[in-house]
């Protein structure tokens, strides 16, 4: 008998929760020196160009930009501890304001994604490996590896002309119909789960008639990944010699493959889902500019064109630390469910 | 010599006469390999194309790429313009093949940057160990920790959106797998018997590294790369439709859907057509990429 | 009879044409324990597993003759199959570290196997599963029930095997190479136990093996195997005079302690005995 002893357990916890710390203190490092080589003057940017010369210093003071860069470092730490992430020059509002507003429909749109592909991809995944050199395997083949192959912007724009203008099945851009904009109160920032929340049809089935085309989108790339994986995972599994031990047990073949099979996969399995999730937030960055949708990645792309660097470094900051987080989940999830580890 | 090249019996000869028939039989047989592979070999050949477009576009074009027509703006295909013409009035075709030159050029500039570098930092890593190991890879980790595209997008922000920057940012953001894989060859490497001979014959760590380990990870490394290009092919193009990549008027693909975007619903050929060649390239080059795998390194699989 | 095999062929396709793995082979299994032997390729493995019909997708099977209790297996439908498999006949693979399912407890594997048979609870299954393990001589058979595979040592994982197989009360258990991943002082314990349950229960045993004086120990008839051919079937006393130029080149080259020589004689292979 191995069992882990807790002690073990907390070692693990600290070491991982040590290199977290360390790889966060070097996203910070690396996004403050990415706003300070900036060649744009921020002082420049607040006050315009034909501002006196004692203002631009007196701004230079105030914004504390006199100090040496480790000082500066310091100070920019100092307001992130306090969740201070300035003020946007471009709306004007704290930044930390604006991505309260702007993250929760990334979150939803890339949270859909990822239930389609997960949806989709994992039983094709499945399928496709058990009937190996099918037609389907065929199918399953060429559609992932198109789908590794398509920019987003490119499904994007198709998937606008033939579902939107052609079909006329998807609603336009945007989140949901003007009509509809401001009707119901922001509770979770989540537009389908608010309406529902406030009762109003008529709000859920437009954001959600709106939600769908951008999520299928977003989807297709990690689909086309996750049945990609999957199929790789389940062939290496179904070559394993307790299958053949649960097949002589006299199981069903679903029992076989799903409980036997897949479920030795499921844990690796579990790992590439929050990788892909991740993986997700870069994705939604261009569909959002294809469909205006109003996520964290058009406002990191808006501010980026504006040179507002409060907003693009708290963009940035933000979506670095969500991708850490679940890369970080997906290697606990591996040590927690898997009884080997 | 080169008449043998084309003899089979010689090339499949079980006891090869010298090096250069045993050599010249490997090659052969995982030649052979890869020509199983039906996909493969059209991902192969469609490289092969673009580069031909690429290079002998000022050949193949039927008008120039930059010259604009106002009085033939958004046209369809036709006889004259064989892909039709842009909100400007530029011949799209003679765009889309200098648009070839772009993004390869792209492509290879980064695989110029990157390959040596991930070469070089995880050969290192993986043979000093200790000290150099672990702030290598923390480093590396830290850049593996960003989601790429935001990084790249935050980095040509912070300089200047331009095709120079693209690469550069695009380059930051690629090197990490590169010296993960390196540093796990080498590793494998530095404790074997003949590595411990040549530093026995009193050769410098430095000439361990470039002359015995560093040839031996270029094999898995060259397939990473193969299979990297699609990526780099699709990273370009989206910096450029966000407008971080190459400005216009550079016929760079990714750009030209930006500049036709707004064109989508009426003249919807202008911007679709740079994106159906961004298509075909980087499938092209993930065809090709997962051929040369299977052939000549079937652990990556 | 219990199994009837006669004119069974198994060949595989590779890149120059098929390949035959097992050749035109014979042989009727009753109640009774029955040793093959051959070296790793000669197909006895293969023949085990067409038995109950679970060779790689690839394999491509020819016979005469293959039955279980009467019933033609090649031609059963997949329902008739889950009925011996598991139910009639058990099979145990080499190695319990590969062999069982590294993410369920063993009790959990064992309960399944109960299940599978007979209608019951989650809580009589569980109880069925540690009086199996107990009855495989396991000291703590609830321990070793919540225990994953990975924490048991190899001989431990066989006897897990067995109880998982013997759960439905097969009338005929395959035991392919069971010993051969244990080590050498536990590899007796094993056999000894798995033939107490079979002569005890009075099942049909088919034990596949590269050891053929082990073989010949333990069971009643021997069938010898070269290259996918039966070359001798003979009685497992009668090894002595086995005529086959391989089965005594087999036997003469095994070490012995009355007998000590020098140096032990390497096989000559024949040609001749392919044909």
């Amino acid at each position: 008998m191995q069992r882990h002893s807790p002690a073990r357990t907390l070692a693990r916890l600290g070491a991982t929760v040590s290199s977290l710390a360390i790889t966060l203190f070097g996203l910070v490092l690396v996004t403050f020196f990415i706003g300070r080589v900036i060649p744009i003057d921020p002082v420049l940017t607040i006050l315009g160009d034909h501002a006196r010369p004692e203002l631009v210093e007196r701004m230079r003071i105030e914004l504390g930009l006199d100090k040496p860069l480790p000082v500066q470092f310091w100070i920019y730490l100092t307001h992130l501890f306090r969740g201070d992430l300035g003020r946007s020059v471009m709306t004007s509002n704290l930044v930390v304001d604006d991505i309260k507003l702007y993250f929760p429909a990334t979150v939803e749109l890339g949270t859909t994604a990822m239930i389609f592909a997960t949806l989709i991809g994992i039983p094709l995944g499945v399928l496709s490996a058990v009937r190996r050199n099918s037609r389907l395997d065929q199918f399953v083949r060429v559609f992932s590896i198109v789908g590794h192959s398509i920019p987003i912007p490119v499904l994007g724009l198709i998937s606008l002309l033939v579902f939107y203008a052609w079909l006329g099945w998807a609603p336009g851009t945007g989140r949901v119909g003007v009509a509809y904009v401001g009707m119901t109160p922001t509770v979770t920032g989540f537009l389908t789960v608010d309406a529902l929340i406030a009762g109003d049809a008529d709000v859920f089935w437009d954001a959600l008639s709106h939600l769908m085309l951008p999520a299928a989108v977003l989807a297709y790339f990690s689909m086309a990944y996750i049945s990609r994986m999957t199929r790789a995972f389940m062939i290496d599994a179904l070559a394993g010699e307790y299958v053949i031990t649960a097949r002589a047990k006299g199981l069903s073949p679903a029992r076989v493959i799903w409980r036997h099979a897949f479920g030795n996969i499921a844990v690796r399995l579990a790992t590439v889902l929050a990788l892909t999730y991740a993986g997700l937030l870069e994705g939604a960055v261009v569909t959002e500019m294809i469909f205006s949708w109003p996520g964290i990645g058009q406002y990191l792309t808006v501010s980026l064109l504006n040179a507002d660097m409060n907003a693009v470094i708290g963009a940035t900051l933000l979506v670095g630390f969500v991708y850490m987080v679940l890369n970080l989940l997906a290697d606990v999830a591996y040590r927690v469910l898997d009884p080997r580890v | 010599m080169i008449g043998r090249l084309f003899d089979r019996a010689w090339l499949l000869s079980d006891s090869p006469q010298s090096r250069a028939q045993a050599a010249w039989g490997r090659r052969y047989r995982l030649w052979c390999d890869f020509r199983a592979n039906k996909p493969a070999l059209y991902g192969l050949a469609t490289v092969i194309a673009l580069l031909a477009c690429a290079i002998l576009a000022p050949l193949l074009a039927t008008h120039d790429p930059v010259t604009q027509n106002l009085g033939q703006r958004l046209l369809p295909p036709s006889t004259q313009h064989w892909l039709g013409t842009d909100e400007l009035g530029r011949d799209v075709y003679s765009r889309l093949l200098y648009g070839a030159r772009v993004t390869l050029g792209m492509v290879l500039a980064v695989v110029v940057l990157v390959a040596p570098i991930g070469l070089a930092v995880g050969c290192v890593a993986g043979y000093y160990r200790g000290a150099a190991d672990v702030i290598l890879m923390r480093v590396t980790d830290v850049f593996l920790a960003f989601p790429r595209l935001i990084l790249a997008l935050a980095f040509v922000a912070a300089i200047q959106p331009g095709m120079t920057s693209a690469v550069i940012a695009i380059a930051l953001t690629t090197w990490p797998p590169y010296a993960r894989l390196a540093r796990a060859e080498t590793m494998t490497i530095r404790d074997a018997d003949y590595i411990a001979a040549v530093r026995m014959t009193g050769a410098s760590s430095g000439r361990i590294i470039l002359r015995h380990i560093m040839p031996l990870c270029l094999g898995s490394l060259i397939v990473r790369v193969t299979l990297d290009m699609s990526a780099i092919i699709i990273f370009a193009a989206s910096l450029g439709f966000l407008g971080m990549g190459a400005q216009p008027p550079s016929p760079e693909w990714g750009t030209m859907i930006a500049t036709a975007r707004r064109f989508l619903l009426d003249q919807w050929w202008v911007p679709l057509i740079p994106g159906i060649a961004i298509l075909v390239a980087s499938l092209a080059f993930n065809l090709l990429g997962d051929g040369l795998r299977d052939v000549l390194d079937p652990r990556q699989g | 009879m219990l199994v009837e095999i006669s004119g069974l062929n198994i060949s595989f396709p590779t890149p120059h044409g098929m390949h035959a793995a097992v050749r035109d082979v014979s042989m009727t299994l009753g109640t009774e324990k029955l040793g093959i032997v051959g070296e790793s390729g000669s197909g006895k493995s293969l023949t085990a597993r067409a038995l109950l019909r679970l060779l790689p997708p690839a394999a491509v099977t020819r016979a005469d003759t293959l039955r279980f209790d009467g019933i033609d297996v090649l031609s059963a439908s997949e329902k008739q199959m889950g009925m011996i498999r598991g139910r009639r006949a058990g099979l145990i693979l080499q190695d319990p570290k590969y062999s069982l399912n590294p993410i369920m407890t063993a009790g959990d594997q064992i309960a399944e196997a109960w299940r599978n048979r007979r209608k019951g609870s989650r809580r009589q299954a569980k109880e069925a599963a540690i009086d199996l393990l107990a009855q495989v001589q396991i000291r703590d058979p609830r321990r070793v029930a919540d225990s994953y595979p990975h924490e048991l040592s190899g001989g431990m994982g066989q006897r897990v095997m067995i109880a998982m197989m013997l759960a439905p009360d097969p009338e005929l258990l395959i035991a392919d190479e069971p010993t051969s991943a244990l080590d050498a002082s536990v590899q007796a314990e094993i056999l000894k136990l798995m033939e107490d349950l079979v002569s005890r229960r009075n099942m049909g045993l088919m034990l596949i093996s590269h050891d053929l004086p082990l073989v010949g120990h333990f069971c009643d008839r021997v069938a010898v195997m070269y290259a996918g051919r039966v070359v001798e079937e003979l009685a497992a006393g009668e090894l002595g005079q086995a005529r086959h130029p391989y089965t005594r080149a087999l036997l003469d080259c095994m070490p012995s302690l009355t007998h000590p020589r020098p140096r032990l004689p390497v096989m000559a292979r024949d040609p001749a005995w392919l044909t």
